[in-house]
């Protein structure tokens, strides 16, 4: 009962499979419903994937999830059309939907650690899926089982769905709840976030497992925040903002010439090789005032034959093996690498939160890693850390001022009235207002916590500042304006950045030069251009093929 | 038209939540504000002295004159019970501080004691955890004799060990956090760290503990005092009048069952109180 069923792959003739017009789904509070979609209408048919684009609170996951029913209590779904398969599915009860969920309609959720049962074997999480649905004879169920996993290429299957998420890889995990998504052959899958928390190699994989999907007819709604893998998957673009669509058309169309601002903005933010040495946001640059200090040049930071190694259960387990690199004054040292690559613990060993096993760092021409801590926090002033999660990098229990106050150097400000001036030029740097200074980090919002962790690592002064995952939690448009403050923050002050990220785009825009690390070595490296435009090692060509790409920059590709 | 790419202010994310307050909350602490009066101004509750003997009056079951009734020697029960507060009260408070000290330096130094204390320490938690606390509390009276202190000190001593494993891991927990290593790398001293990060963020959770632990640590107390290794007659700490009132079960029975229902009224309210604590401080934390 698959491809069969459905219509072709092309398919676009026959009636839509989802057909929905004029939904507005809202929130019982207080003071009445609030809605957080609006008129969101669409037609998908077999075989079609559309993709749903937006940013945090653009209402695009609230909108998913009403198109399998899982919309929450206290939500009040209203629509002039809500058609399934030719059937009204408006007033479908609790119970009707779980009927209809897995066996016509699959979710595939974003985070597969979460949404999967810990306890249970993944085999058995997928089984439970078809036992639900009438698969009465166990013998055929475990056979079906085995033959989903292999399809979505978990290999060797019958070890692997004995085993429990956490034994799992993130891709594998990933693969498990799509196996259970589409058990049933449903005639739609909606996927929400599918490929967020995976690294880009993982990440294609899952995608080409989706168009293989969508090959066999299956329409698929993809939601998310990532214009290059909706440009790999999708044929058509629905484009939310603030709860409403405000742009929608054929992927090319939309991604190679949008009509409105707000996808133009989106599009613009989305860092690589295009953007180098331009701004991301439409904000204009910030005027910074001059640094007190003159900035030392050379070499601010170099690390030669870095190895640290952890003990594990089996013995021990080298994170970094080998890695040496130099950072000069006023530039960015990106280094790049999927999880597990050492890329973290490089930083730490630049920031001497652990020491070396074997090798050494130099900071400002001076032995760094060598000395006992005692010695060194004197000098830590001159490096600086911005932490991939600003949340948790600041004492819950400290506003916003006590965060900044207790990163001033002590002797530098010594009056109130001096602390409070240079409070306000460390805000004003940053872009933020001064009443944020009476706040808790809780109550800011992603973008506003990451300003305040960077005025953090500016208060000292520092010549180098490392940063770890700096805007991997942010939004597209949100990581838009990180970024374009920490180039004028570079320019203003002459700051030497270590960059590290899992994102490729991200390091292309802001890189002169790029390490690539994978396993603990570096792999590659050269010139951010050399790295990306003509890599040499094959793990590199991979990484750089895997990156899905707009599809304008395809275009251009193409057309050179 | 640039404000489309503005974040949504987190207040608009945030989704309203606003319970009721339950009403056992509200008894419970007007039951605590009724043990506090009577720990701290007897007088107020009852005018009548806790040990005036009335032999003619011995023995008389709960009713108007005497709402507790009265025990063997005719001394009304109603105003024992109120006079025994304060001795009950201080064992079980004095009992949590000698108690959540203990854990605090014992946590702080098994979790931060470095490979010589930490060890160490963790093996006197353990012996301590594994001894039965009633031996534990037989040797210290035997020790210093029966008193009120000496409760304390016992039931603190035997409860100490649980908690300063709760310490221990929060410590851990504060020390491997992301803020203070935003800290080291800030160049803090280690004292500064442990001052102003580590210490207030891992002792937060033990202020809701604490009210837990005094409703235990009296329902500790009394036990000993029930088996004449706490407080003496003629006190009318409340173990003491349960133990006072065990020869009369048969015939009197509102002698043991009133300062027992007492008992159980206090660790309700004090745990009650102690659990709306932390989760209202859980709520403001997360």
């Amino acid at each position: 009962m698959s491809a069969a069923q459905h219509a072709g792959p092309t398919g676009r003739s026959g009636e839509p499979v989802l057909s929905v017009r004029g939904l507005h789904v809202g929130f019982a509070r207080r003071e009445g419903v609030r809605d957080v979609v609006h008129d969101v209408s669409f037609d998908l048919h077999p075989g079609e994937c559309l993709a749903v684009v937006g940013e945090s609170g653009s209402g695009k996951s609230v909108t998913a999830r009403t198109l399998v029913g899982l919309t929450g209590d206290g939500a009040l779904v209203r629509a002039e059309r809500l058609h399934f398969d030719g059937a009204d599915v408006r007033g479908l009860s609790a119970r009707d939907w779980r009927r209809t969920r897995g066996r016509r309609i699959g979710f595939v959720l974003q985070d597969a650690l979460v949404s999967l049962d810990p306890l249970r074997p993944v085999g058995a999480e997928v089984e439970e899926a078809l036992r639900l649905h009438g698969w009465r004879e166990r013998r055929a169920r475990r056979a079906k089982v085995l033959e989903l996993l292999t399809a979505v290429g978990v290999p060797s299957a019958r070890a692997r769905a004995r085993q429990r998420p956490d034994e799992l890889s993130g891709g594998l995990r990933q693969r498990a709840l799509i196996a259970s998504a589409i058990a049933l052959d449903p005639e739609v899958v909606v996927a929400d976030e599918p490929t967020t928390a995976l690294d880009v190699t993982v990440q294609a994989q899952v995608l080409d497992l989706l168009a293989e999907q969508k090959r066999r007819g299956v329409a698929i709604v993809l939601i998310s925040h990532d214009l290059s893998v909706v440009a790999r998957l999708a044929d058509r673009v629905l484009v939310m903002s603030g709860g409403r669509v405000v742009e929608s058309g054929p992927t090319r169309e939309v991604l190679t010439a949008p009509r409105h601002e707000y996808t133009r903005a989106l599009i613009a933010a989305v860092p690589g090789e295009h953007t180098r040495g331009e701004r991301l946001s439409p904000a204009p640059a910030a005027v910074l005032p001059r640094p007190r200090a003159e900035r030392p040049g050379g070499t601010v930071l170099e690390a030669s034959g870095l190895v640290k190694r952890y003990a594990t259960a089996e013995g021990s387990h080298t994170a970094v093996s080998g890695v040496s690199f130099s950072l000069r004054a006023g530039r960015t040292l990106g280094i790049v690498g999927e999880s597990g690559s050492g890329k973290s613990t490089t930083a730490r060993l630049a920031l001497a939160l652990t020491a070396p096993d074997e090798g050494v760092v130099n900071l400002l021409g001076r032995p760094w890693s060598q000395v006992p801590e005692a010695q060194r926090r004197e000098r830590r002033k001159e490096v600086s850390v911005v932490q991939q999660d600003p949340l948790s990098s600041f004492d819950p229990r400290w506003t916003v001022e006590r965060v900044l106050l207790d990163a001033l150097p002590p002797r530098r400000s010594r009056t109130a009235g001096e602390r409070r001036a240079r409070l306000r030029e460390l805000l004003a740097q940053v872009g933020l207002d001064e009443d944020v200074l009476a706040r808790f980090p809780l109550t800011l919002s992603g973008g506003q916590r990451q300003r305040v962790s960077i005025a953090r690592a500016l208060a000292p002064e520092p010549s180098v500042v490392v940063l770890d995952e700096a805007v991997s939690a942010l939004d597209v448009s949100v990581q838009a304006q990180v970024l374009d403050l920490l180039a004028d923050l570079q320019r203003a002050l002459g700051l030497s950045y270590l960059f590290i990220s899992h994102d490729l785009g991200v390091v292309y825009h802001v890189s002169d030069d790029v390490l690539v690390m994978k396993d603990g070595e570096v792999v590659e490296r050269g010139s951010a251009e050399d790295v990306f435009e003509r890599p040499q090692h094959p793990y590199t060509r991979e990484l750089v093929s895997a990156l899905p790409r707009l599809a304008g920059q395809r275009a251009e590709e193409e057309a050179r | 038209m640039t404000t489309l790419l503005l974040e949504p202010a987190p207040e608009a994310r945030a989704v309203r939540t606003r319970r009721p307050r339950p009403w056992g909350v509200w008894l419970a602490g007007l039951a605590a504000l009724g043990f506090g009066v009577a720990a701290a101004a007897p007088g107020l509750l009852d005018t009548t002295d806790p040990l005036a003997l009335h032999l003619d009056r011995a023995l008389q079951a709960p009713g108007p004159g005497h709402w507790f009734g009265t025990d063997e020697a005719g001394r009304d029960l109603f105003s024992r019970v109120v006079h025994g507060a304060r001795p009950s009260l201080a064992i079980g408070v004095g009992a949590s501080l000698v108690s959540l000290s203990l854990a605090v330096v014992l946590g702080t130094l098994a979790a931060l004691g470095g490979r010589v204390v930490a060890p160490v320490v963790d093996r006197v938690v353990e012996v301590l955890f594994s001894f039965p606390s009633l031996l534990l509390a037989l040797l210290l009276v035997a020790l210093l004799g029966p008193s009120a202190a000496t409760a304390a000190v016992a039931v603190g001593v035997g409860t100490a060990p649980g908690y300063a494993r709760m310490v221990r891991a929060q410590v851990l927990s504060a020390r491997g956090s992301a803020y203070v290593e935003a800290a080291v790398a800030l160049g803090h001293s280690p004292g500064r760290i442990l001052r102003r990060h580590v210490l207030p963020n891992a002792l937060r959770p033990l202020v809701a503990v604490m009210a837990l632990s005094i409703g235990q640590s009296i329902v500790w107390a009394s036990s000993l005092s029930f088996l004449g290794l706490g407080v003496a007659p003629p006190s009318s700490e409340w173990g003491a009048l349960l133990e006072a009132g065990r020869p009369y079960v048969a015939h009197a029975w509102w002698l043991t069952v009133v300062p027992g229902l007492v008992v159980v009224v206090l660790a309700l309210a004090t745990t009650t109180l102690g659990k709306h604590l932390q989760a209202v401080l859980e709520r403001s934390a997360s």
